[in-house]
């Protein structure tokens, strides 16, 4: 798989080219809807907020967010203020929010739900996030971020030093929200040692929460969403009216460093044998859904010798 | 960039978090404003909640210098006290919280600047986005 934060600095990797191109794309826009749902759903919100949406882009997440349409958002109406620091992709947001004025105006009576929320209820702003939440204490409900924040893990010049970066970011954000502010972020690790940056910084910061995956048996849709919150958080009740959502979510960080422990083994030379591999790879063929052979007395044995 | 979002941005520069003057910021007096859409009351009503929700976090001494600012002196000085219950709000209080709706959410900065008292950096706003980008200096 292909990594953006590999190949340029966000602000000129999403040049008019690229953003336009990721605004218009049918499935990253239905990618996007689906990991914005899902994180209204972590965030379980009861009324309507002002929620901060940090590398909002073209704002295809706040879009969802302030919906009235949506499930997640029954009876709300949420307003957000978006961060982006690449001006090509607001600019894409400003040419939606003009045709979304344009289309409403000409329908106006079609679905009462149409008329409410949408790009309308959103404000968006160029900023880099690495440089801290520029919002006064207790300006937000909840915070969200799509996609985002694995750019700061990129260093694109010399005076950028990554982790001082992301404490900046932390820091910042974790004083941007009210006292039970809560913050979900999907984002895409390079590998699990900045999964781990991220939850040591965010737990230093005064955060509690964890570390959400989505469908962990796939390759493709694997997702992983931060959930944290600025007040105390006990999983016990993960029904409450005031704390997030964890329903249907695994919270395994352990699951990580088992991960990191059988590659540890394997590197180490320690391997594992040949039978126990395809074990390993039936089961997790069978929990991605393929078809696979029942096991037998003769899996993974070796085949008689031929003289 | 909307009036309300003026009662929560301050200055990014990290020097100027222990100063009381980087909030709020302050406008230049040639900034533009705009009504961002059309007087609806169905999509006022359907702001009601989150508009008492918001009343209770803004600083009404600073949303009074910003609109003095932008050239607007006819906000009542103290900050208006309405009924927590959404479904139970009189005639009074439904004005009210139009007015508020136009203020806060139908107002739009699209053109114009505003800077940080503290350090006295310049934020551009074009086309209704603030540039809140630092040069390197300062960041």
């Amino acid at each position: 798989m292909s990594r953006p934060e590999e190949i340029a600095p966000p602000e000129l990797f999403y040049n008019s080219k690229e953003s336009k191109k990721y605004t218009e794309n049918s499935r990253v826009q239905y990618i996007q809807y689906v990991m914005t749902k899902r994180s209204l759903e972590l965030l379980n919100l009861k009324d309507s907020s002002f929620i901060l949406d940090i590398g909002c882009g073209s704002c295809l997440s706040g879009e969802i967010i302030s919906s009235a349409s949506e499930e997640v958002n029954a009876g709300m109406n949420h307003y957000w203020t978006g961060l982006d620091i690449s001006p090509d992709m607001l600019e894409q947001a400003i040419i939606r929010k003009e045709e979304e004025k344009f289309n409403t105006n000409d329908d106006s009576d079609d679905e009462a739900n149409e008329n409410i929320g949408g790009l309308r209820n959103g404000d968006m702003m160029l900023h880099d996030m690495g440089q801290g939440i520029p919002f006064r204490a207790g300006s937000f409900d909840a915070a969200i971020s799509i996609s985002a924040i694995q750019w700061l893990f990129n260093k694109d010049n010399n005076n950028q030093d990554p982790i001082k970066r992301i404490k900046r970011f932390f820091e910042s954000l974790y004083s941007a929200l009210t006292k039970n502010g809560k913050f979900v972020a999907q984002f895409y690790p390079a590998n699990d040692d900045q999964i781990d940056t991220f939850l040591q910084i965010a737990k230093q910061t005064g955060f509690s929460g964890g570390l959400v995956i989505d469908h962990p048996e796939s390759k493709k849709n694997k997702k992983y969403y931060l959930v944290l919150s600025c007040g105390t958080m006990s999983s016990n009740d993960a029904n409450d009216g005031d704390n997030l959502n964890l329903n249907g979510a695994a919270m395994d960080s352990t699951n990580i460093h088992d991960r990191k422990e059988l590659k540890k083994k394997r590197g180490n030379g320690m391997l594992e044998s040949k039978k126990s591999f395809i074990m390993r790879k039936k089961e997790l063929m069978k929990k991605r859904g393929r078809d696979v052979r029942g096991d037998s007395k003769y899996t993974g044995r070796k085949r008689r010798d031929r003289f | 960039m909307k009036l309300l979002t003026t009662n929560f941005i301050k200055c990014s520069v990290k020097a100027c978090e222990s100063s009381n003057k980087s909030f709020p910021l302050k406008y230049s007096n040639d900034c533009q404003l705009e009504l961002n859409f059309e007087d609806d009351d169905e999509i006022v009503q359907s702001s009601y909640e989150f508009l008492i929700g918001i009343l209770d976090k803004i600083e009404w001494e600073a949303l009074l210098k910003v609109c003095q600012d932008l050239g607007n002196n006819d906000l009542p000085p103290n900050k208006p006290v309405l009924n927590e219950d959404v479904s139970n709000l009189n005639d009074n209080e439904k004005l009210i919280l139009k007015q508020l709706f136009n203020l806060l959410v139908n107002t739009e900065i699209v053109e114009g600047s505003m800077s940080c008292d503290s350090c006295e950096h310049i934020y551009q706003i074009k086309n209704g986005i603030p540039n809140l980008l630092l040069p390197p200096h300062l960041s």
